[in-house]
């Protein structure tokens, strides 16, 4: 089985803990108007890689690793190859690897074949870094194209199973920042268990040239980045400092 | 037997022979703790070094140059007591000036007369007419003797700057003399050992070397005299060892200013000395007459000694080693043999010295690495590093078993076993131009001459991989006998017209010697061969047909991506000029070594070198050092870094320099994520066997407004690491600057 590759970035060091090892798939499902890697969503490409041959060249950054680090698995959406996932991960345990999966959460169902998937693969996953695009369905729909219900039911099955996650959180202004949204995704977070991290990842437009490269519109042409107080508002709401405001 | 000013050592081989390394390994001790001990700076620190700063500020503003001496020539004893501040004499704690008024450039004419003169003329001073007369007229200098034998060949490849950076025109420096035995034995004592060596040095027949040899020990012993004079002048008898730190300090840096009054060396390295004034520092706290705040105020002023040493440089020097560095190298760290981490807490104090005095370029700090130094050392040196970008790293575990434990760092990268070893400094070939006169028949692509031998140039359109590689290999034979034969040549004349008397005095006489070639143009003559071998390379030829560019079709693996096609060749093309180097008879038996190592010279190589196979355009800069080539690397740092770690040291003993920028977000988002991951990067990368790293954390736009506000105060100190080196980011010619920027600094989206 091959691996429909994006790229590879041997110095990952603020996708999940230590130093990794990251392996962008191609192909994502969703168009969030703020997506800086456009360039990875349709999922065709030349760059076909086998289980066998990534974990090689990945056991070459072990020394790099220490005690945390490891293999992280972004995109695109990596679940869109959840068989290769299953078999990239079940070879990386075998070695020993920490392993983690960067995913919004889109292909995520309890329905059959995927559901099984799913579980054998959390068999061999060590972490999920993922996010809450917006807590709002609709509004979840006017940013990424689809709705959050099957993402929220997800959270919940990682939260049943014990298996951790870090969230991280896109604070785009004039849709995330706004303190009603940021206390109702607070709220959820509170009914979570297994969430070990929570991030603020500012809005930045570094992935505009991208758009305009692929002949996208890009629509956040007149969005401004949130200032520094924004983000320390949200960091300080996410992570329960202004619990007492809570409805 | 104990000295009295040896009570509370441990006794060893040491106490009857000079044998610094037992008496370290017999008396330090491990430190394992953290930081939280250090002290702050004391009044007197503040005070002398705000005096400095104010006097570089001056220095920038008259041009780069506060003073120079334009009537007496340099030596030991040339000059009386100098100070920083006469008003703040008793507060400097370790003195000793180059000269008679700080930051003033000494006169030195025994490595040329004409160099020494044209730095004068450069920044508006004229030296004395009689200065000339005698060092043309009654006095040879080493540079006329080099130009007198030269041969017309050598000549033609230094005017094409095939070979370049040669010291032929300057002290060759790299010599380490161990300083430390000042303190630990005094100079009498010294003077005994050396007078011994003189009477045994003969064996009844009178050859060469042996004539050589004892005329070098008498002006050995004579600069041991001269050393307990100038120390006189400045009120201390260093005729007996050191009584306490304090003295230590000064006693070392009496031998250490000895050194750089008398040579103007490119490299005037001080040393391994952390440990070692380590074990002096702990007596006195043992015994109550030293605090940690005197300790490091000890530390502070030695260090900010070595922030003001100077020598008179001409432009065409200053264009190769830009930014007025010394490489008043110093180490820090490092295991012993017996597996003990050699970490004190004076190594902890050294790295200090960057907080309490602010970052800069000198002393040339190198932490001395191997993954199981003790792990708050690993996080304090990584912190030091994120904050000032002023620190280089070395593998101790691929040098500890070549040089023991207790070589120096000479120069930037260079290891050499304290006391026992000299280096003759070689630049470096520039083997990218070589690959161009493969190509068209020893023709320079910038000059047209005929430089190197009239072989067959190429003529098919198409490179063809197995015919460049065969010619390249012809022309590196050629090229590495003119350059082995040049610095012979060199080094025969620096002995006898410009010897190191005063560090030579501090080094065993029986001296084991290396013989440092080195390398420029790597990764291009790397990637060059690649992109013959794995794309098409179509030549493009002018009027003349001589091939002045290239076409490439098709994609290539390039070095830096951890790609073993091109890897491997980079490890073919070290391990083929060392075996080059090793055909010839090297000067006084010395060992060869080599280095892949440029300092800023990469841009003015650069500029001399034409349009390369592999893309690069005739006059852009050379990547420096080891260093793949800008924008070469695809999958990020590691991949990089383990391209590089692939080198073999055993065949680059001279050391193999990679530095790297890394912007602070990338790795991690606060402090404690960052010293993290960077001791994660350090740990790894020296476990693959590589050997050096230069680290910067900055982002771009840092180095972008620094070039266009270099007056802002917050850049006055603004440190970077370059290959080998650290520099004051705004001495930095523009080009330079670009070029800094230019090169990759791993930023991540």
């Amino acid at each position: 089985m091959q691996g429909r590759i994006h790229s590879i970035e041997t110095f990952g060091s603020v996708d999940g803990p230590g130093i990794r090892f990251v392996i962008f798939l191609k192909g994502c499902a969703m168009r969030c108007l703020f997506c800086h890697n456009p360039d990875t969503w349709d999922p065709k490409t030349d760059n076909l890689k086998t289980p066998d041959e990534l974990i090689d060249q990945a056991l070459r950054y072990k020394d790099y690793w220490g005690e945390e680090g490891g293999i992280t698995v972004s995109g695109g959406e990596p679940l869109l190859q959840i068989d290769f996932l299953i078999e990239l991960f079940q070879k990386a345990k075998r070695h020993g690897i920490n392993t983690c999966i960067d995913t919004a959460g889109q292909p995520f169902t309890r329905k059959e074949p995927f559901f099984s998937q799913f579980q054998e693969l959390m068999k061999v996953t060590d972490l999920l870094l993922m996010d809450i695009k917006h807590i709002d369905s609709k509004i979840h729909r006017e940013l990424t194209s689809v709705p959050n219900d099957n993402i929220i039911d997800m959270f919940r099955y990682l939260d049943e199973i014990h298996k951790p996650i870090w969230i991280r959180h896109v604070l785009l202004p004039g849709y995330t920042d706004d303190d009603k949204y940021l206390y109702e995704t607070r709220a959820f977070i509170k009914t979570l268990h297994n969430v070990k991290k929570i991030d603020v990842l500012p809005f930045h437009k570094m992935g505009e040239f991208k758009w305009e490269k692929l002949g996208y519109p890009y629509r956040l042409k007149e969005t401004k980045t949130p200032t520094k107080a924004r983000i320390q508002n949200a960091v300080d709401i996410l992570n329960g400092k202004n619990d007492e405001n809570l409805i | 037997m104990l000295k009295e000013e040896w009570n509370g050592f441990k006794e060893g081989q040491w106490t009857s022979e000079v044998n610094v390394r037992d008496f370290i390994q017999e008396n330090y001790e491990p430190y394992e703790g953290d930081a939280s001990f250090l002290a702050g700076p004391t009044k007197a620190t503040n005070d002398l070094w705000n005096k400095v700063q104010e006097l570089q500020k001056q220095e920038r503003a008259k041009g780069g140059v506060l003073d120079m001496e334009t009537e007496i020539v340099s030596g030991i004893t040339a000059y009386g007591a100098a100070y920083i501040d006469p008003a703040l004499k008793d507060e400097e704690k370790v003195v000793g000036l180059q000269t008679d008024k700080p930051l003033k450039r000494a006169f030195m004419p025994f490595g040329g007369i004409k160099m020494a003169e044209q730095a004068c003329l450069t920044y508006g001073y004229t030296p004395n007419p009689e200065l000339h007369k005698i060092f043309t007229e009654y006095h040879k200098t080493h540079n006329q003797g080099v130009f007198d034998a030269y041969t017309p060949e050598i000549m033609k490849c230094r005017h094409n700057k095939i070979l370049t950076g040669l010291p032929d025109t300057y002290g060759r420096g790299r010599i380490v003399g161990d300083y430390r035995r000042v303190a630990l034995y005094g100079i009498d004592f010294l003077i005994q050992e050396k007078k011994m060596d003189l009477f045994n040095c003969g064996d009844k027949t009178m050859t060469d070397d042996v004539i050589r040899l004892r005329e070098e020990l008498s002006e050995q012993i004579l600069a041991l005299q001269k050393m307990k004079e100038m120390a006189a002048s400045y009120g201390f008898d260093i005729s007996k060892p050191a009584k306490n730190a304090k003295e230590a300090f000064q006693w070392l840096y009496f031998g250490y200013l000895a050194a750089i009054k008398t040579q103007n060396g490119a490299a005037m390295s001080v040393g391994r000395v952390s440990t070692f004034l380590d074990i002096y520092i702990s007596r006195d706290l043992k015994n109550g007459t030293l605090t940690e705040e005197e300790a490091q105020e000890l530390v502070d002023h030695f260090v900010m000694k070595l922030r003001m040493v100077k020598f008179a440089r001409i432009p065409s020097y200053n264009q190769l080693f830009s930014g007025d560095p010394v490489w008043a190298t110093l180490e820090v760290a490092g295991f012993g043999q017996d597996g003990r981490s050699m970490v004190t807490k004076n190594d902890f104090r050294f790295l200090h010295t960057l907080e309490n005095m602010g970052p800069a370029p000198e002393p040339n700090l190198t932490v001395l690495y191997t993954k199981r130094l003790p792990l708050n050392f690993k996080r304090y040196a990584s912190k030091i590093s994120i904050d000032t970008s002023s620190i280089q790293y070395e593998n101790d575990d691929v040098m500890r078993p070549v040089w023991g434990d207790d070589y120096s760092i000479c120069c930037c990268v260079s290891a050499t076993q304290t006391g026992k070893e000299m280096q003759f400094f070689g630049a470096r070939a520039n083997l990218a131009k070589c690959l161009l006169y493969a190509i068209n028949g020893g023709v320079d692509a910038k000059t047209r001459e005929q430089v190197g031998p009239a072989y067959r140039p190429i003529t098919s359109e198409y490179l063809d991989y197995d015919e460049v590689l065969e010619k390249f290999e012809k022309m590196m034979d050629w090229l590495v006998e003119v350059y082995v034969n040049a610095l012979n040549l060199i080094h025969y004349m620096h002995d006898k017209y410009y010897y190191e008397a005063a560090e030579m005095a501090l080094i065993d006489t029986d001296v084991r010697r290396t013989f440092a070639t080195g390398i420029a143009g790597f990764s291009h003559v790397v990637d060059s061969l690649s992109a013959i071998k794995y794309a098409k390379v179509k030549t493009v030829r002018d009027e003349t047909g001589f091939i002045v560019d290239y076409e490439i079709e098709g994609d290539f693996p390039r070095y830096g991506n951890d790609d073993d096609r091109a890897d491997d060749i980079a490890v073919w093309l070290l391990k083929t000029f060392m075996k080059h180097v090793k055909m010839h008879h090297t000067y006084r038996n010395s060992e060869p070594t080599t280095s892949i190592l440029t300092i800023t010279s990469n841009v003015v190589y650069g500029k001399a070198t034409g349009s390369m196979p592999d893309g690069r355009k005739a006059g852009e800069p050379l990547s420096p050092g080891a260093n793949p080539s800008y924008g070469a690397e695809k999958n990020g740092l590691l991949a990089s870094l383990n391209s590089v770690a692939k080198l073999p040291y055993e065949y680059a003993l001279d050391g193999i320099s990679n530095t790297q920028t890394i912007a602070p977000d990338t790795l991690g988002h606060n402090e404690e994520e960052r010293v993290k991951t960077l001791v994660g990067v350090l740990d790894g990368y020296f476990a693959k066997g590589a050997h050096h790293l230069n680290v910067n954390v900055f982002g771009l736009d840092k180095l972008r407004d620094a070039m266009e506000h270099p007056e802002k105060p917050e850049y006055a100190n603004f440190t970077i690491r370059v290959s080998g080196y650290a520099v004051k980011f705004i001495d930095l010619t523009r080009e330079q600057q670009l070029d800094v920027i230019a090169r990759n600094a791993h930023e991540t989206m």
